[in-house]
């Protein structure tokens, strides 16, 4: 049967319909399953919730305990009937539970690789190359000019600024779900064993991910104490915040910060310039260029279905290659943390 | 190759001078010679290399990348070099690196189609960002924010000696200033300057407000007119001249009359201005002659530069600057009178006089427009590098004051990261709908610490737009600026641009219908 025909994009969202469910929804439905827990792919309101149990946690986390009044944990590999269609979660690589989709109806096969990246991270499962008659993917860096150059050499340029400017402190801009924990992780393997401070918003998921076993370190808030007091502790040290925050009011009480920014557009020098990004690190937790083609070549999927990003560039890539690829055009993700 | 490419990628990004001063010294601490001095070189502008043209870039991205993908990168990056430097096919192996030093000998010695191919093999080595800085480095467009002034300042700290000494003795050395790291670093003594026409660290004035002036001794000091130009230094040793500005770069070439004219041996202080027979044309006149790659004789014609000389540094190979004022002023008019300099002239002391009649002068100073106000220095000054306290006064005619409305606020950088504090404000003139507001400038400064405070709260809650690090506001809010000058400008959409622009006062009780207008604006500028 045509993929098309059992699967349509909806204002909804991504509807298998043999199934009766919708993929990363924007909008409250009956059934979602949901490949992981960033606030664009993982909406509350909808009737049944099926996701990996780290995915589950994070939203009953973000969304309160209320987000869905049924949810059903899959582990990934393990095969889940919903309506007439197999359903089995595949490791993504994106943050923590993140999961690709595979779906199985009348013999045959579409992956719905929601966020993927092909890094290591030890923060989370590695993507697995799942064969499939369509796969689908996202582009958030389908351009050329997006490659991620290794995250050691990324927190070596980090360290060194930290030795030039002792007396300064190093405020990391970082999305709060993935970002901020491989982050710490990795300034970890690399050799900080200083507490790391951290802003508030990132307190729930820094629990979250210790309780799924990830060791942090010695984590501490960054802004206790008096208000618009700069804290002297803080020099040499380095501070971990969401994006909004490192360039805006909070940042005052941090002495003299240096303002970083760990995110795949700091590749673009205007982009880190504009946001009054002092030290850029191309930290990202998406597929580079390179690695998206590489992901259409392991998956050798014949059609290729392009979610969201820079669809152009990736389509144009992809049927140069052979595949047959489309732009789906769904609306609602956003590029925020990338 | 990669410590210059990292050097050059923080510098873009850093905000503050102090910053600035640790990259590059550590720079200068962690790259051995000779690429530090072909770094140093590259960062002054002191490197004089062939520079290819953006062509070049495209030729070589034709070849490796396809067309179409290069078009959709180019439109997202906006930057040839930076889009061709990202989306170069990397290379996994190797990564041998080329020294600085090399490609620098190489551009300079190899011939343009061989060139080009060299380029291709070491972007093939490199990464992004060393692929970024040789493409920058070879279309001759670093544009980091580091100039040659400051390169400098950083020597000295990377020394620990007197900036002033390096001032001196940076002229006397060349790319890749072996000399000077091997002074720097105690190995040698300081280059020989005695022969060389090096630059002499100017001696700098301070700011002089009424009061002030109401308490100085003025039987103390000698007054002169405060030209509107640039200040120069004259440098003429055993036949080789320079002009050099105020931070020390050689603006000769933009000024080859004035060179070519030298017959003494000296080092003059003076002003930089465009004269007609004698007259004084304004700094607009001069604005026409300055940052020109090449100068036509109808430039020379209709712009002809003159030297108005205020002091003398050297006599021939004898050093006066430890002399007092006033005898070094006898020292000069007698210079004048022997040498008799082509396009030179001397500029007049005026006569002791009193307190009042002196603030009459400075007051009356903006009609013709080419007096800035007075200068008042000490009689038994010696002349002194640096800025040093009380000896010099510059005692400017009074600023224009304009009332303006604040259009749009911009994020600082830095310190200011957090706080709204650069501002663009606009005068009212008669649009197609009735009155509407025009941009006619913007400044960063004039505001107390505490003003900045109540200022970034106003603007947070009077955004009307955002775009990025920048808000549009309510057109509520009255700023007096003020300024020095105004100039027709046709880069800007309002025709007017503004010298020193700050901000005077916030007009918190003003309503902003009645700021000024455009006409007001453009009637100043006389």
């Amino acid at each position: 049967m045509h993929p098309e025909r059992w699967v349509q994009v909806r204002p909804e969202g991504l509807y298998v319909v043999p199934g009766d469910f919708y993929v990363d929804p924007v909008r409250p439905v009956d059934r979602a399953v949901i490949t992981h827990g960033h606030s664009d792919h993982c909406r509350g309101g909808h009737g049944a919730m099926l996701a990996t149990e780290a995915t589950l946690a994070i939203a009953a986390a973000r969304l309160g305990e209320g987000m869905a009044p049924s949810r059903q944990a899959a582990a990934y590999g393990e095969t889940i009937r919903v309506g007439e269609v197999d359903v089995t979660l595949y490791p993504a690589g994106h943050v923590l539970g993140s999961a690709q989709v595979l779906m199985e109806h009348q013999g045959g096969r579409i992956v719905v690789s929601g966020d993927y990246k092909r890094r290591a991270d030890p923060t989370c499962t590695g993507f697995e190359p799942v064969p499939c008659d369509v796969f689908v993917t996202e582009a958030t860096f389908g351009l050329p000019v997006f490659r991620h150059p290794p995250i050691e050499e990324e927190l070596r340029r980090l360290l060194h600024s930290i030795e030039l400017f002792p007396e300064r402190c190093h405020v990391v801009g970082a999305y709060t779900l993935g970002k901020a924990q491989r982050l710490i992780v990795e300034l970890r393997r690399a050799g900080w064993d200083r507490p790391i401070y951290v802003h508030g918003a990132l307190a729930a998921m820094n629990e979250l991910y210790r309780g799924f076993g990830v060791e942090l370190g010695e984590l501490r808030p960054a802004t206790a104490g008096a208000k618009g007091e700069p804290r002297r502790e803080l020099e040499g040290a380095v501070v971990i915040a969401p994006p909004s925050a490192i360039a805006d009011r909070w940042a005052r009480r941090l002495p003299d910060p240096v303002i970083c920014q760990a995110s795949g557009w700091m590749r673009v020098k205007q982009r880190a310039k504009q946001g009054g990004i002092e030290l850029p690190l191309v930290i990202s937790d998406h597929a580079d260029w390179d690695e998206l083609l590489q992901t259409l070549d392991e998956v050798g999927a014949p059609r290729v279905w392009i979610t969201h990003g820079r669809e152009e560039a990736l389509q144009y890539a992809a049927r140069k290659r052979g595949y047959g690829a489309e732009a789906l055009r769904l609306v609602g993700y956003d590029e925020e943390g990338s | 190759m990669k410590p210059f490419s990292e050097l050059l990628d923080r510098l873009l990004y850093a905000p503050a001078r102090t910053s600035k001063l640790a990259l590059l010294e550590d720079y200068f601490r962690s790259v051995p010679d000779p690429d530090r001095g072909f770094g140093l070189a590259a960062i002054a502008g002191t490197l004089s290399l062939r520079v290819a043209k953006s062509g070049v870039i495209r030729e070589l991205v034709a070849e490796r990348t396809d067309p179409e993908l290069f078009h959709w990168s180019y439109d997202f990056v906006g930057d040839l070099a930076e889009t061709a430097a990202l989306m170069w096919p990397e290379q996994q192996a190797g990564r041998d690196w080329p020294h600085l030093s090399e490609v620098v000998v190489a551009m300079d010695e190899l011939p343009r189609g061989q060139l080009t191919r060299q380029i291709a093999s070491w972007l093939d080595t490199l990464d992004a960002t060393g692929r970024w800085a040789l493409l920058k480095l070879a279309t001759g467009s670093l544009r980091v924010g580091a100039s040659a002034g400051l390169a400098r300042a950083a020597l000295a700290r990377y020394g620990g000696v007197e900036p002033a000494l390096v001032e001196e003795a940076w002229y006397a050395t060349a790319p890749p200033y072996l000399d000077l790291f091997a002074w720097l670093d105690g190995r040698m003594p300081r280059p020989e300057i005695a022969h060389v026409p090096v630059f002499r660290p100017l001696m700098l004035a301070h700011p002089l407000d009424d009061e002030q002036a109401s308490k100085l001794d003025l039987a103390e000091y000698s007054a002169e007119w405060k030209w509107d130009g640039i200040r120069v230094q004259v440098v003429a040793v055993r036949g080789h001249v320079r002009l050099y500005s105020r931070t020390g770069d050689d603006v000769g070439p933009a000024f080859p009359e004035v060179v070519e004219r030298v017959r003494f041996e000296g080092v003059l202080d003076g002003e930089l201005l465009v004269a007609r027979e004698g007259e004084v044309a304004s700094f607009n006149d001069l604005q026409q002659r300055l940052n020109r790659k090449a100068v036509t004789p109808a430039m020379l014609q209709d712009y002809p530069a003159l030297v108005r000389l205020y002091d003398i540094l050297f006599d021939g190979e004898e050093d006066l600057r430890g002399l007092p004022f006033l005898e070094r002023r006898e020292r000069l008019e007698a210079f004048v009178a022997r040498e008799r300099p082509e396009g030179m002239d001397l500029s007049p002391l005026i006569p002791d006089t009193g307190l009042d009649e002196l603030d009459r002068m400075r007051r009356s100073a903006r009609e013709g427009g080419t007096v800035e106000g007075l200068m008042l220095k000490r009689k038994d000054s010696l002349y002194v590098p640096g800025r040093p306290k009380g000896l010099w006064w510059k005692w400017k005619r009074d600023a224009h004051l304009v009332d303006c409305v604040l259009m749009y606020a911009q994020r600082g950088h830095g310190k200011r990261s957090s706080y709204y504090s650069d501002y663009t404000f606009g005068a009212w003139q008669d649009g197609p709908d009735g009155e509407e507001l025009v941009p006619v400038g913007k400044a960063y400064a004039g505001y107390t610490d505490e003003e900045l405070k109540l200022l970034d709260r106003w603007i947070r809650d009077h955004t009307i737009e955002r775009f990025g690090p920048v808000r549009a506001v309510e057109p509520r809010l009255v700023f007096e600026v003020a300024f020095d000058s105004i100039h027709p400008s046709s880069r800007h959409k309002s025709g007017v641009a503004m010298r020193f622009p700050r901000i005077a006062r916030i007009r918190w009780d003003k309503p902003a219908a009645e700021a000024d207008r455009l006409a007001t604006l453009v009637d100043l500028m006389g």
